[in-house]
């Protein structure tokens, strides 16, 4: 079981007032808050073993690689995958860009298209939007439905055999937790190898890479209470070994002359120039704190409290709630009303919430075309994590209510 | 002067009854003028319409979707210029917004308090053929 109260002591953010109250940090879907262990472990790096790695025979790029490499190791354990086949890479962004230049780029024969759905991220649509300007590829993309990808409708797309199929775990503005696993054997029927985006599920719940079977997966550290610049690259070694090199530089050639070059091995090819080896070496403290947590208290914690948010949502008179109840990550995005029926937008809700010490995300979420689906500019989103509590949840919503009131002319008594 | 204030306080009654009886708010049929912009951090898009006789601007509306502070700015920017001639919009600044809203903003809520007054200068220097100089979020 996961004690709030306790845990909320690991995270010296807490301590901050935020417009004088106490913080209620509810933004985590943007990135989530840092334990004291992860904090430190940086410094600690620095104070203690900071040197470059892979390329010194000190005892400091010794201690650094090690520490670099232990990370891997950790981060394959987590998802049950090898080692070999981790990358790292600045942000899931980056990830999804290495995957789309060096694996589907050169796979690429005329008339192909590629497969999205219509709820992917920025990150998960503009590599692809660039690729499709570049090459004259066509891009379809599966439809929504309720919340969640449409299975039926993803499977006629595959059958039409796509080049690659790249899809979204947990939606990060309708929260729903897709059927990866289905979704990835689809597409294998069809031969269609399978991006997967679990950057909203994986600090939420259990990913094990074998029993899913994609051909790739990604994820940045800094939703899973590691630090920003990190960002992981799952890849099939067969896949990645096959897949042309990225970035070019030092670390990633195992030969070099003045007319060739010949890369390195995995996972080195695509890791070029100098890592973020304090962030990576943090990253692995940041895993360290989920795994003493344990990933199944932590899903049934967050699932409590997602659902508990979700029954206290829906009876608010004058919203709307994105997505379905069922199958819920640790999000829920909203847009409220006055009784005219008149939006409040978003930017004023969460300028209000944060006057009282209140933290959610307001905008699109960087999916402008899904908010073009769902009929709106913006909506307000807010995403729970291990620091939040019930008591969060009726705060919350005590004040959106008082919100609506201010809006609908009501008097100012929250 | 602009008054520094709590974010929940910065909706006062007026600004609340601005946002929900805006002046200005609808489109013109026939717009000598008609520029819309958006705030690409939020998605917000503001669309302003001008009808200009005698290098005068006659009348003035604006639509979009946007939050209260942008709405309110937009319509007090659009009560302001009435009547006034077309050139009179250049020089117009960006503290005269914030004047005229009476109160100090965060940077972020800056942005949208200064998106209409920005519609309004790119489509009058793209009326009178001209290019724009200053820098609009200065």
């Amino acid at each position: 079981m996961i004690s709030v109260n306790k845990i909320k002591k690991d995270f010296p953010i807490f301590k901050r007032k935020i417009n004088n109250k106490n913080l209620i940090y509810l933004d985590s879907a943007a990135t989530s808050q840092k334990p004291e262990v992860v904090i430190n472990s940086i410094s600690n790096y620095y104070k203690k073993h900071n040197a470059n790695i892979h390329r010194g025979i000190h005892t400091l790029s010794d201690e650094s690689t090690r520490m670099y490499e232990e990370t891997r190791s950790k981060v394959a354990k987590f998802i049950n995958c090898n080692p070999k086949e981790i990358i790292f890479t600045k942000n899931a962004t980056e990830s999804i860009n290495l995957v789309v230049r060096s694996f589907v780029a050169p796979l690429l024969k005329k008339n192909d298209f590629i497969l999205l759905t219509e709820a992917e991220h920025h990150a998960n649509l503009i590599p692809w939007l660039m690729l499709a300007k570049k090459t004259g590829i066509k891009i379809k993309y599966v439809p929504i439905n309720n919340g969640f990808i449409d299975y039926k409708k993803a499977e006629q797309l595959l059958s039409k055999k796509p080049r690659f199929f790249s899809f979204t775990h947990v939606s990060n503005v309708l929260g729903n937790i897709n059927d990866i696993k289905k979704l990835t054997s689809i597409a294998h029927k069809y031969n269609v190898p399978v991006l997967i985006d679990a950057c909203q599920s994986i600090p939420h719940m259990k990913i094990d890479i074998k029993d899913i079977d994609c051909d790739f997966l990604v994820f940045s550290a800094h939703k899973m209470l590691g630090p920003t610049g990190v960002g992981v690259l799952y890849g099939k070694y067969k896949l990645l070994k096959c897949a042309d090199p990225f970035l070019g530089g030092g670390d990633m050639v195992i030969e070099a002359y003045y007319d060739r070059f010949v890369p390195n091995n995995l996972p080195n090819k695509f890791e070029a120039g100098t890592p973020n080896i304090s962030g990576v070496v943090a990253f692995g403290s940041a895993i360290d704190y989920i795994n003493k947590l344990g990933i199944d208290n932590i899903e049934s914690h967050d699932k409590e409290i997602i659902n508990y948010a979700f029954d206290k949502f829906s009876k608010i008179k004058n919203i709307k709630i994105y997505g379905s109840k069922n199958l819920r990550c640790s999000l829920i995005s909203f847009n409220l009303f006055t009784d005219s029926g008149m939006l409040i937008h978003p930017h004023d809700v969460s300028a209000i919430l944060d006057s009282f010490g209140i933290a959610i995300r307001a905008g699109h979420h960087c999916c402008m075309p899904l908010h073009l689906k769902l009929g709106v500019t913006a909506s307000c989103r807010a995403s729970f994590y291990i620091y939040n509590s019930k008591q969060d949840v009726d705060f919350l919503i005590k004040k959106l209510e008082y919100i609506i009131k201010m809006f609908n002319g009501g008097k100012k008594d929250g | 002067m602009a008054v520094k204030k709590m974010d929940n306080e910065i909706y006062s009654e007026m600004i609340l009854e601005c946002y929900r009886n805006p002046k200005n708010f609808g489109t013109l049929s026939n717009p000598d003028i008609s520029f819309k912009d958006y705030n690409p951090s939020c998605g917000d898009v503001i669309q302003i319409d001008l009808k200009i006789n005698n290098n005068q601007i006659c009348d003035a509306c604006f639509s979009g979707s946007g939050c209260a502070i942008s709405r309110v700015c937009a319509d007090l920017i659009l009560s302001h210029i009435k009547e006034k001639g077309i050139n009179d919009i250049k020089d117009i600044k960006n503290s005269d917004v914030i004047n005229m809203l009476g109160i100090e903003l965060s940077p972020m809520r800056l942005k949208c308090a200064l998106l209409p007054l920005k519609v309004l200068k790119f489509g009058v220097y793209n009326y009178l053929g001209e290019n724009i100089k200053e820098d609009i979020y200065g």
